[in-house]
């Protein structure tokens, strides 16, 4: 970096365990919230939120959920937009059925609801590791996709069976315009990372982190891989779930069951293998990548004076992905979030070798 | 030195731990067949043998990973037919392993933190929004845990995630998350393997130093005849899953059944 970090000391354990110790990282911190919640509303128009942003911020919690199981705990999941359906479902049917709820104590009973549905899910995690976990997680996927499919309760008996939501209002507020749900997601996203973070950092987090790594050695020590892996199942869809309600009611509008299939729990794994198992960062970067690669795909070749078709490049867009997947799980298994901490750390040497 | 020894005669108690009659079997092989002996309190006791003698099963006993077919184990006043890993725990007993089993993606500093996790009683809401009680409790703990980052000199080395240090700092990160646990007995499975002398040097004056100052009791197996004479009370002696001596160092040497153990028998 252009800075250096010399002669910042900490004195307190306190200290020593704040998320931003290097004086510099916080300020440039502060810098980038005003950038993100007073200069980018200001500048940029309603296309960018709308296909760009707002997904990016929805799925970065459900991204953050997933890697809090998988990079985390090392628990696989293969289907996790079953439980953003049933967060999303969760949260329709409460709005439907007890309008006077505020959106903010639905959203918590929705994902509290998806936890619920998660934990179920996780039980067979206490018998099985790996590769049959995955699959076991599979049936979850494919369970919940038909339930909702096929229980007309959940979709209040509609004939298409898909759900329409209305604008959200809260506190006297009407979140409609892009910019203003832009503004809603972020600050929720703020708050999840900031639990996330906090989890990671606590004893919890360092069970989770002890069961992946080592689960014969952390029942020696102590740790009960029932409640390690429970625990961990249940804060990952509880994310999910929330992430799931905010999808349907901020991102689609409408949906019907198929919107959260099994190419959305994929999407979100390629996200936390993409952006870095085990970080929170990471997930952003990984959000980011899959929201924005369709997007560059689309757009580039017409600039360069080179158009392509939508077929063509949905399909480029699978085979890039898949390039992706193979290069980061060979070349760098941590991801980006990996790669931008090699950076940094370089940086805080450059241009001196020592 | 017999001045030594006497203080440390003296300080040696009644029996904390008893193993009696254990067998242990999976599926034809037999571990262990009809083991008995006991530890007292504050005492080191070596476990010996040659390769496949069954010493690293018998830990696993003790600590609950295996539950013997026979045989009980009698700690602190209770009798157990078998234990479960966490209420071993619990109950103040550590361990550290032969081939290392640490948290590979964890700093050093959250290897030690995690055998503090026992202690730690603030709820996942409180850690979520890492407020009050949670905040208070991270601080205690990572206090005492300051402590035994200090007395086994790894203080360089907190923030380095534990799979990039060299082998014989790993051994010294398993003993510090072991005694984080401040266990009232500590397993020690095969502390030295691997090591080179100065490194086995060290190790040697860690365990001695929990010993004296903590007097926590401790259980160990080695391979290093020297190591053991040196440092243990008492030794046991397994081949082939039998007890086959126990007494004090001088006693076993001369033991003849060990000799044969380790030297071989003509036909």
């Amino acid at each position: 970096m252009i800075y250096r970090e010399n002669g910042q000391f900490k004195s307190s354990y306190a200290a020593d365990q704040q998320m931003l110790p290097i004086g510099q990282d916080r300020v440039f911190m502060v810098a980038l919230l005003v950038f993100v919640f007073a200069v980018l509303p200001a500048v940029l128009g309603d296309y960018v939120f709308l296909s760009l942003l707002i997904p990016f911020l929805i799925l970065t919690i459900a991204a953050i959920g997933l890697n809090l199981l998988v990079g985390y705990c090392g628990q696989i999941s293969l289907g996790h937009a079953a439980f953003m359906a049933v967060g999303a479902y969760a949260a329709y049917n409460l709005v439907l059925r007890v309008p006077q709820l505020n959106f903010l104590l639905v959203l918590v009973l929705a994902g509290l609801v998806a936890a619920a549905v998660g934990l179920v899910f996780g039980i067979p995690s206490l018998r099985i590791k790996g590769l049959y976990l995955g699959v076991a997680t599979l049936a979850a996927q494919f369970f919940i996709d038909w339930v909702f499919a096929r229980v007309k309760w959940f979709t209040n008996y509609a004939h298409s069976g898909s759900v329409q939501t209305a604008p959200i209002e809260m506190f006297g507020w009407t979140i409609d315009s892009p910019v203003e749900k832009y503004v809603f997601l972020l600050s929720l996203l703020i708050v999840f990372t900031l639990i996330a973070k906090n989890l990671v950092r606590s004893h919890i987090g360092r069970e989770w982190m002890a069961m992946r790594d080592m689960d014969v050695a952390a029942e020696v020590i102590g740790i009960r891989p029932v409640y390690a892996k429970l625990t961990a199942f249940a804060v990952s869809s509880f994310y999910c779930g929330i992430a799931g309600a905010l999808w349907g009611f901020m991102h689609l509008g409408a949906w019907e069951p198929l919107a959260f299939n099994l190419t959305l729990s994929l999407n979100l794994l390629f996200m936390i293998i993409i952006g870095g198992m085990g970080s929170v960062l990471g997930c952003y970067f990984g959000a980011a990548f899959i929201v924005v690669l369709p997007i560059v795909l689309n757009q580039v070749p017409a600039w360069i004076g080179f158009p392509i078709s939508t077929a063509m490049a949905s399909h480029l867009e699978f085979m890039i992905f898949g390039a992706l997947i193979v290069f980061f799980l060979v070349v760098e298994p941590n991801g980006l979030a990996r790669l931008w901490a090699i950076g940094k750390e370089k940086l805080r040497l450059w241009p001196f070798p020592h | 030195m017999s001045a030594m020894e006497n203080d440390r005669a003296g300080r040696i108690g009644g029996q904390i731990l008893a193993v009696e009659g254990v067998s242990l079997a999976f599926g034809g092989v037999k571990a262990l067949s009809d083991v008995s002996f006991d530890v007292r309190e504050h005492e080191v006791r070596a476990i010996i043998g040659p390769n496949g003698a069954g010493k690293s099963s018998m830990l696993n006993v003790i600590n609950g990973v295996y539950h013997p077919q026979k045989g009980t184990i009698r700690y602190q006043g209770r009798e157990y037919h078998h234990m479960d890993p966490h209420e071993v725990a619990v109950s103040g007993i550590a361990r550290t392993f032969q081939s290392l089993a640490l948290f590979k993606g964890m700093s050093v500093l959250d290897n030690i933190m995690t055998g503090r996790n026992l202690r730690m009683r603030s709820n996942i809401l409180l850690q979520a929004l890492r407020i009050g009680p949670a905040l208070r409790e991270e601080n205690e703990h990572r206090e005492v845990v300051e402590r035994i980052i200090d007395f086994l000199e790894i203080q360089a080395y907190r923030k380095t995630p534990v799979g990039r240090l060299p082998y014989g700092l790993q051994k010294r990160v398993d003993l510090a998350r072991a005694l984080a646990m401040e266990p009232k007995i500590l397993l020690l499975d095969e502390p030295m393997a691997g090591m080179n002398i100065e490194e086995k040097q060290d190790m040697c004056r860690f365990i001695l130093d929990v010993n004296d100052e903590f007097g926590t009791t401790i259980v160990l197996i080695e391979h290093d005849m020297s190591v053991v004479m040196d440092i243990s009370d008492r030794v046991v002696v397994l081949d082939y899953g039998r007890k086959i001596g126990d007494g004090t160092p001088d006693e076993v040497r001369g033991n003849q059944a060990v000799i044969d153990a380790y030297l071989g028998v003509s036909h």
